[in-house]
């Protein structure tokens, strides 16, 4: 993996500048618009988690090469309580927060891999991946 | 940066800028409510041409400005979604569902004239 980008979340302005970096990042990379939307709104989504559910924690945007492609990696990071049933956060219409339950599923549909490593009381990271296209 | 709301005859509309953030979205929701009360709104435009997104929190909010607005005798109609969001909001699973949209504002003041043409119409 070459430049890493850290931005931390604290609060509702840092959900902004999360998705602009990744946007940025992408566009450098050569993802074209409607890839550059779907990934800041994947990340928008899971900034946002950070704020309501854990209070503070991370984003960090990556390049890497895998395959002999280029990937975009966000990688979302707290310390918070976890989540106790990841399958039911999964799911659409599940929330326990302020949103419409389609942050982390709709996060996971917008990007080619997703991850998510969680347990209550050891925080939250969630891996997304987001494959250039060939030709780019 | 609070979100400028502009009258326009009967009409309020509120001018979404790039880089909004949740409070901002919130802070115009009640802003529009006291506002429409103040001008006698029958109808509010909410333009989001500039917005490069619209995720879970920001289309639950608009929705609830909507429906609010609607609540308090104003019709509402959302304008300017760009083709990328609205890809990637229908990718989300976001409908707006009960928020009339309209390709920008000059199809959407026309749309909010025919609402209140007809809400006259019907004697409401």
């Amino acid at each position: 993996m070459d430049a890493e980008t850290r931005v931390p979340i604290l609060r509702d302005v840092d959900v902004v500048t999360a998705r602009q970096s990744g946007r940025a990042l992408g566009a450098s990379l050569g993802f074209g618009a409607a890839d550059l939307t779907l990934i800041a709104t994947a990340i928008s989504e899971l900034a946002r988690n950070i704020v309501d559910y854990a209070g503070r924690g991370e984003i960090v945007l990556a390049i890497a090469e895998e395959r002999g492609r280029r990937v975009l990696v966000v990688v979302a990071r707290d310390d918070g309580p976890g989540i106790p049933d990841v399958g039911l956060a999964l799911q659409d219409g599940w929330s326990s927060g302020r949103g419409l339950g389609l942050g982390l599923p709709g996060a996971r549909r917008m990007v080619d891999e997703f991850e998510i490593d969680t347990a209550p009381g050891r925080g939250t990271t969630v891996t997304l991946k987001k494959w250039l296209p060939e030709g780019r | 940066m609070r979100v400028p709301v502009l009258k326009q005859g009967a009409c309020l509309v509120a001018v979404f800028q790039p880089g909004l953030t949740d409070a901002e979205l919130l802070a115009l929701r009640e802003d529009l409510s006291v506002r429409v009360g103040e001008h006698r709104a029958r109808g509010v435009v909410l333009d989001v041409t500039a917005l490069d997104l619209i995720d879970s929190f920001g289309a639950r909010t608009l929705r609830g400005i909507a429906l609010a607005l609607r609540l308090r005798g104003a019709e509402t109609v959302l304008v300017g979604i760009q083709p990328d969001v609205a890809f990637a909001m229908a990718q989300l699973g976001l409908t707006l569902e009960g928020v009339d949209t309209a390709l920008d504002l000059e199809e959407g003041t026309a749309l909010l004239s025919r609402r209140l043409a007809a809400r006259r119409h019907n004697g409401r």
